[in-house]
């Protein structure tokens, strides 16, 4: 096991990079389609149930099925994972955002307008500080399914962990399975751990600034 | 489009066989899940300390790729349908155990108290009153558990357990534009459809709730 590693760390080490690299950029881009979508969806709250609920629509479709279908449109590769797995994330990530904001205490806005505080403002100091952990718990959710889903896009030529799958079940071996898939457990902990790390640290803050209130 | 058209008036037969393969396997794995999540999850409503370990456990399984997870079964279990089926209950147990022990935690103990003080016995209690009150939690754990595993099976495809998978990975192997849309259609519509259908039993089967 230990040999198989020392053995091929090259191999294994340039798919966890690009398994880690898809990840990043995945979850970079979704991030920013997300926080331009919340920023129009916020003021009306049947807009963005509608929305929400049409990415969850597209969130429980199979990611193979999805990616068979866009390949005729969007060709083979990474683009068209990375498309897939934002359009995956904009559910989780939306969820969690729009219910973050909107369960911000109704009298705290009062008072922040009453102090004055234009929409933009307000957004800025009190609604997203307040959203925050439920805002980090989405993009905790989102990397590890973007972890997850990004091996099957191994499958439409993506590149990554997945690849290592793929070859090691072609060829039965069993190490180069397991390596691939230790690697995937491996990006996923890391970011479920370091995220809810800084969700609690964030959440004792808040939970200073509510008792002082 | 005339190419799909084509497929579906030349492999009729073949079309509803994978359609069968895929459904079967989707209800099977799902069944046998059940039956181990349920009796499981109302154990770890009782015990604090086996509902720790199995949190833990699924916890951390639930981080592993269900690509991963099917793949590692294959060498262990050899190709076909045996490897798949146990890697697909290993993905449709979390959701029902955890929804199980959530019900059954959060039971409202008036009502228990109620039932116990009328002179019910402990399995009628439990069938009569403790079953029901825990039924949609539960039945939401199913719903999550049947749409991830019909998601799951058409990866099993890959490791030889048949169904609508099989024409995907043939269409990727062929590049065969026409095969994609008809395998990726059909799943994605399976999937969305199943969801559909479990919502409505749901909503059947919950109707006294809303007379």
């Amino acid at each position: 096991m230990i040999r198989y590693l020392t053995e091929h760390y090259e191999l294994l080490g340039n798919a966890f990079a690009e398994h880690l690299w898809l990840v990043l950029v995945t979850l970079v881009l979704s991030l920013l389609v997300s926080a331009l979508l919340s920023l129009v969806l916020i003021r009306s709250e049947k807009a963005s149930n509608l929305v929400i609920q049409l990415f969850g629509v597209i969130y429980s479709i199979p990611s193979l099925a999805l990616f068979a279908i866009l390949i005729p449109v969007t060709g083979l590769g990474d683009k068209t994972a990375i498309l897939v797995l934002c359009a995956y994330n904009q559910y989780l990530l939306l969820r969690n955002i729009l219910t973050g904001m909107r369960n911000v205490d109704r009298n705290l806005l009062e008072a922040g307008t009453g102090m004055g505080m234009s929409s933009w403002q307000l957004l800025r100091t009190v609604q997203i500080p307040l959203a925050m952990p439920s805002i980090l718990a989405g993009i905790r959710l989102s990397i590890i399914s973007t972890t997850g889903i990004t091996t099957i896009a191994a499958a439409i030529k993506a590149g990554g962990l997945g690849t290592v799958l793929f070859s090691g079940m072609r060829t039965m071996n069993v190490y180069k399975i397991l390596w691939g898939t230790i690697l995937c457990v491996v990006i996923a902990l890391i970011a479920d751990l370091g995220l809810k790390q800084i969700e609690n640290r964030v959440e004792k803050k808040l939970g200073g600034m509510r008792t002082e209130a | 489009m005339e190419k799909i058209v084509d497929y579906f008036s030349t492999h009729t037969d073949e079309y509803f066989m994978l359609l069968g393969q895929h459904i079967g396997i989707s209800i099977l794995t799902t069944a046998i899940a059940i039956l181990i999540a349920v009796p499981l999850g109302v154990l770890c409503s009782k015990k604090a300390m086996i509902q720790k370990v199995f949190e833990r456990f699924f916890g951390l399984l639930r981080i592993v790729p269900s690509l991963a997870i099917l793949m590692i079964c294959l060498p262990i279990l050899g190709t076909g349908i045996k490897p798949a089926v146990v890697a697909l209950v290993i993905l449709a147990v979390p959701p029902i155990l955890m929804n199980t022990t959530q019900a059954f935690l959060h039971l409202p103990a008036a009502t228990i108290e109620a039932a116990t003080a009328m002179g019910m016995g402990k399995a009628r209690i439990f069938f009569r009153v403790k079953l029901p009150l825990a039924f949609p939690l539960m039945y939401a754990g199913i719903r999550t558990a049947i749409v991830e595993v019909i998601a799951s099976a058409t990866l099993a495809s890959y490791i030889g357990a048949g169904g609508l998978g099989n024409i995907i990975f043939t269409g990727l192997g062929l590049m065969r534009v026409d095969l994609l849309y008809i395998g990726g259609g059909s799943v994605a519509i399976l999937s969305l459809l199943t969801g559909f259908v479990m919502d409505r039993i749901y909503q059947s089967a919950t109707k006294y709730q809303r007379i």
